[in-house]
């Protein structure tokens, strides 16, 4: 659902559709474009912290601290001016973007980023129009819950009203081209996501930031990809009072989705966010600037956040938040593995012992790279990697004893062949089987 | 013509009567084994006599030692009771011929040594195993081709006792670990030179193999990790564990809280990394220990000598090529009160005052070795042979400060020796006839003396009837009258050196032809010796097996001729200098145990005759050539007697025929010495 719309690669297509929604939401011409204040200018991080907040915290419904500022009247008009004036700008590039397809058959490429540009600027006025008209949900005392579409956007985007301000503040961020185009990018596609979507309020909070390509569909503290494979999160030792965390349950569709990370231009699912900037290079050069490529950093939003923890969906599992003994799981990839491990068919099998089968491909391979080495058998049929374990076995076991592997002794054996050939040449050619004393007496006939 | 030749013999074998029908086989056993012990060569007389003769010697023989490991099968099947096969003499034992070895349930074969083999491999031992599974005793040494596979078939002998698997370097724990549970009645093991092995196959060793009796793991790589499960075994009484380079102090240590009861012998020498604290701290864990030895390990000092004391029962010292400490030989003297033997051969610090002391404490010595013993003079004589009476092997070879005069004192005091080492020393004739006394003496080893004479040897031979072995290197004073003296007063001769005696002439020789039991003749560097009396040798001494004649310029073909027609036991020759040719060679090669031969700088041989002889020789093992013959031998020759388990040596010596007179080499080896 929400990654069918952003696998939609067609350029056209895209225009048609940023067009359409141009038309359907923003009727007005605007300014020309280079003008506009760079209201995404903010590297991405800002936004998707409060979205990570969000996340963590959606379960208990707690209304964030930042939502409940008071309803400013004058912040609002400011808001909607600022809309207008960003409308028109996009009015006009769209106008003229006409009038050259009129004219002369354009470079694609120049083509598509003006429709890059155009969807970009069309998603942030979408997103600040919401931002403006959410702000005024929480002095109406209404739990959030009423409108997910609305919560979700204010989460996304942070402090509604330092939103603007936010981006003018920042001087450095000037030219088009630094814009950060995944922010753009995500943050449109989470806005026809959570707009379309109809479904369970709780599902669409986890769910919802998952097909987005931003940084904050993982809400976990953990770099991605950075992370090693761990095992199902058996942090026994941790230890957390029941109490003291938030627990989250991902439900099994998305615990299998292959990918997290999806390119909003050609759709390519990716399981790492540095694997989809480094993806996205090839979209054009705005994605390769230094911003573009930076590893989101993290400021100290999710300081204060609540310790969060996972639980299984199986029912029954000691993993799942029923369980009487329920040990939580720390991160969503120790939610991955458990999940694949424990509740799913092992359908890796080692192509080299034809034997061993895994859930998780990362075991696989691991398995692979010691498979067929474990040259220590013993007489009993086992195998062993390592010499102690085997020698172990050996002395537990009575009758049990070291094999040696076949090829060993067909070397053996071909040492031997070699041996007996030489050897034949010229024994006979001792003069005599002379009679020794004390030694074989072999009688010669003359 | 042959079957002609056949009925011949039979006819006329057939009327003469059996002579032991009626005699019950045990006691014709015990008849032979007289016959035998009193003349090896009796046996295969009788054995010709008749047809009853040849069975009942056939049913008779218990040890086989054949020649060529070929005629294994026709061997076996002559000698259906024969227990120990010994194939020490065949240099290449190919699969073949193991695979022969009739294989029936009941085999009584018990014993095989393989030792000085080469050419089996792991489908030969497992022959063997089908062949006997009764087999007790096994001896690999040397099988440094044998791998784990061979050691897995040994693994299949269930009832192995003894194994040795000495320098079998490619055997590694696997190997053993096959071993140690197929063959847990092992009792004696031997794992020398075994550096694939490490403490994981002795674990497993000692988990499996409780009934160890004697374990010998020198030059391996054990470590502190298994030295422990080793000495618990409960049955071990010999462990050999030299140069082992992973027994340390911190090994030692950690034993401190084990007891051995059995343990008697213990072999730490060349132990490089022990020093006296791991000694002193691993003599508590082994308190019924008879026989240390600590050979070239560690420094003697007082304490880890006091520390000896605890062990009471010690009866053997042995600290050859060790440094002693002030006072550590004193400590010996009073600590170790019960020991008889102690070696102290080639140690530094060993000094008149401390060595007097010590054996005026040993009351019960009876072996001393102070060999190379530099610094002590007649102080210390006078104290052994004081204290020491009964001592029944001295050896104190080139302690040259010893005067002559001190040198009679042994005689004269310890009439129980029988062996004595005296080589370069001051002795003179005087001295040996105070030996008058030492009835017993079987040794004795005289060289590098150069004031003995004839009337010396007299007195040796009048009084020393049980004399064996005597050595007179480089006796220049002696000549023909004393030689002729020994042979006629000790008809047991079996080993004589007369090198660099150059007064000796034919005579000795056809004297010492009388002494029948001789195997061992060293004539080198004596240019009177001539064929004449090699032919008196040859014919006399049967049993004549190692021969130096190197130098002996008068020796030609003839005595060659000679030596092939009689002496058939001849294993190992020297003929470098000789005025042998290919002829002398050729029929020298005809003697089929020939092992060992060396042919450097022979005027008369070519190497065409040379090769020939290679060839027709099919048990060498070691040939010592000039390096001027191997470019002028064809190499695949070569390659073939090496292929048949031969090993060439080439020297490169300058020809020299001279030979120094005794005084002068003396003289420069003592200057070599002082340098």
């Amino acid at each position: 659902m929400a990654s069918g719309t952003a696998t939609n690669a067609d350029p056209d297509q895209q225009t048609v559709r940023s067009n359409s929604v141009e038309q359907f939401y923003f009727p007005r011409p605007g300014q020309s474009l280079p003008g506009i204040p760079p209201f995404f200018g903010p590297p991405s991080s800002s936004l998707y912290l409060a979205n990570d907040n969000e996340a963590k915290v959606g379960n208990q419904l707690e209304p964030n601290p930042s939502q409940s500022t008071d309803w400013d009247p004058q912040a609002i008009v400011s808001n909607l001016t600022f809309l207008e004036q960003k409308i028109k700008q996009v009015k006009d590039v769209v106008q003229s973007m006409s009038n050259r397809e009129n004219q002369v058959a354009s470079g694609s490429c120049e083509v598509a980023a003006k429709q890059q540009l155009i969807t970009a600027d069309l998603t942030s006025i979408i997103i600040q129009l919401i931002t403006t008209a959410g702000s005024l949900l929480p002095s109406m005392k209404n739990p959030l819950s009423s409108n997910p579409a609305v919560r979700q956007l204010s989460n996304t985007l942070g402090s509604p009203m330092g939103f603007g301000v936010n981006a003018n503040q920042r001087p450095s961020v000037d030219s088009k081209t630094d814009i950060p185009d995944i922010g753009k990018a995500s943050g449109y596609e989470e806005l026809i996501n959570s707009l379309n979507t109809t479904q369970d309020e709780r599902d669409e909070l986890i769910k919802g930031p998952n097909p987005c390509g931003g940084e904050g569909s993982e809400p976990t503290p953990m770099e991605d990809h950075d992370v090693k494979e761990s095992d199902d999160g058996d942090h026994e030792g941790e230890n957390l009072p029941p109490g003291s965390y938030v627990v989250l349950q991902l439900e099994k569709e998305e615990i299998l989705a292959p990918h997290t990370h999806f390119c909003l231009i050609c759709g390519k699912g990716f399981k790492r966010d540095a694997n989809l900037r480094m993806h996205m290079r090839g979209h054009g050069d705005e994605y390769k600037t230094a911003a573009a490529l930076a590893k989101p950093t993290r400021d100290s939003g999710s300081d204060h956040a609540p310790v969060t923890r996972y639980s299984c969906p199986f029912v029954g599992c000691k993993r799942n938040k029923e369980h009487k003994k329920f040990q939580p799981l720390k991160t969503i990839l120790c939610v991955k593995n458990h999940y694949k491990r424990s509740h799913c068919d092992k359908s890796y099998t080692c192509s080299r012992c034809n034997t061993k089968k895994f859930s998780v491909i990362a075991d696989l391979k691991t398995h692979e790279k010691h498979c067929g080495r474990d040259k220590w058998l013993c007489s009993c049929g086992t195998t062993f990697s390592r010499k102690d374990k085997l020698f172990g076995h050996v002395a537990l076991f009575q009758g049990h004893t070291p094999a040696l592997p076949m090829d060993d002794v067909k070397r053996k054996r071909r040492e031997r062949l070699f041996w007996t050939a030489v050897g034949g040449l010229n024994w006979n050619c001792g003069a005599s089987s002379r009679v020794e004393d004390g030694e074989i007496n072999e009688e010669v006939e003359p | 013509m042959a079957a002609a030749h056949r009925q011949h013999k039979r006819r006329r074998l057939s009327p003469s009567p059996a002579p032991f029908d009626s005699l019950a086989d045990e006691l014709l056993f015990l008849v032979l084994d007289r016959v035998a012990a009193a003349d090896p060569r009796a046996l295969k007389s009788f054995a010709l006599a008749s047809r009853a003769c040849h069975a009942a010697e056939s049913r008779h023989r218990r040890i086989l030692r054949p020649l060529r490991a070929d005629l294994l099968p026709a061997a076996l099947t002559r000698y259906p009771s024969v227990s120990r096969l010994d194939l020490s003499l065949c240099a290449r034992v190919p699969d073949a011929a193991l695979a022969a070895v009739p294989s029936s349930g009941s085999s009584p074969l018990r014993a095989v040594n393989l030792s000085r083999s080469s050419g089996f491999g792991a489908a030969g031992v497992a022959a063997l195993a089908r062949a006997c599974p009764g087999l007790a005793d096994l001896d690999l040494s040397n099988g440094v081709h044998l791998g784990d596979a061979a050691a897995a078939e040994v693994a299949r002998m269930r009832k192995l006792q003894r194994l040795s698997l000495s320098r079998c370097k490619q055997v590694t724990d696997m190997g053993l670990g096959c071993v140690a549970v197929g063959c847990t009645d092992l009792r004696d093991l031997s794992l020398k030179w075994c550096i694939g092995i490490t403490d994981l196959g002795l674990n497993l060793l000692a988990l499996k193999c409780n009934k160890l009796t004697t374990l010998d793991l020198s030059y391996t790589m054990i470590t502190k990790e298994s030295l422990l499960s080793i000495i618990k075994l409960p049955n071990l009484q010999v462990l050999i564990l030299v140069g082992c380079i992973g027994i340390d102090d911190d090994a030692l240590a950690s034993l401190e809280k084990e007891y051995s009861k059995s343990l008697q012998v213990l072999d730490m020498s060349h132990c490089q990394n022990v020093t006296d604290v791991g000694v002193s701290s691993i003599v508590k864990s082994i308190p019924n220990l008879l026989e240390l030895n600590l050979s070239y390990c560690c420094p003697v000092t007082p304490s880890m000598v006091r520390s000896l004391h605890k062990i009471s029962k010690l009866q053997t010292l042995k600290l050859e090529g060790c440094k002693f400490m002030a006072d550590g030989l004193k400590a010996i003297g009073s600590s170790c009160v019960s020991i008889r033997e102690l070696s102290l051969s080639k140690s530094a610090g060993v000094t008149d005052t401390e060595l007097s002391f010590a054996v005026s404490k040993l009351k019960n010595l009876l072996k001393l070795d102070i060999t190379c013993c530099r610094n002590i003079t007649d102080v210390s004589v006078v104290s052994i042979t004081r204290s020491c009476t009964s001592l029944i092997s001295l050896r104190m070879e080139s302690c040259s400060h010893v005067s002559s005069g001190a040198l009679q004192l042994i005689g004269k005091h310890c009439s129980q020796l029988e062996e004595l080492d005296l080589t370069d020393s001051d002795l003179d004739d005087e001295g040996l006839k105070a030996l008058t006394g030492c009835t017993n003496l079987s040794s004795l080893k005289i060289g590098i003396c150069l004031s003995i004479s004839d009337e010396g040897l007299t007195h040796i031979g009048k009084s020393c009837p049980k004399l064996r072995d005597i050595d007179l290197y480089r006796c220049g004073g002696i000549s023909d009258d004393g030689v002729i003296q020994i042979a006629k007063g000790c008809p047991m001769l079996e080993s004589i050196n007369l090198s660099y005696c150059t007064e000796v002439t034919d005579r000795s020789l056809m004297s010492l032809s009388k002494c029948t039991n001789l195997n061992t003749l060293e004539v080198r560097g004596c240019p009177r010796v001539s064929s004449a009396g090699l032919s008196e040798i040859a014919m006399g001494c049967r049993l004549l097996s190692k021969l130096d004649i190197k130098k002996c310029f008068e020796i030609n073909d003839v005595g060659m001729l000679y030596l092939s027609q009689f002496s058939h036991g001849l294993r190992q020759i020297n003929l470098s200098y000789c005025s042998v040719t290919d002829i002398g060679l050729l029929s020298l090669s005809s003697i089929c145990g020939l092992q060992n031969m060396t042919i450097v700088h022979l005027a008369g041989i070519t190497p065409n005759g040379l090769i020939a002889a290679l060839m027709v020789c099919g048990g060498l093992t070691k040939v010592k050539l000039h390096e001027a013959f191997k470019s002028m031998m064809p190499p695949h020759m070569l390659k073939n007697v090496e292929t048949r388990g031969c090993r060439f040596q080439w020297i490169n010596k300058p020809f020299k025929v001279e030979v120094e007179p005794c005084d002068v080499w003396k003289q420069q080896s003592q200057d070599v010495l002082v340098r």
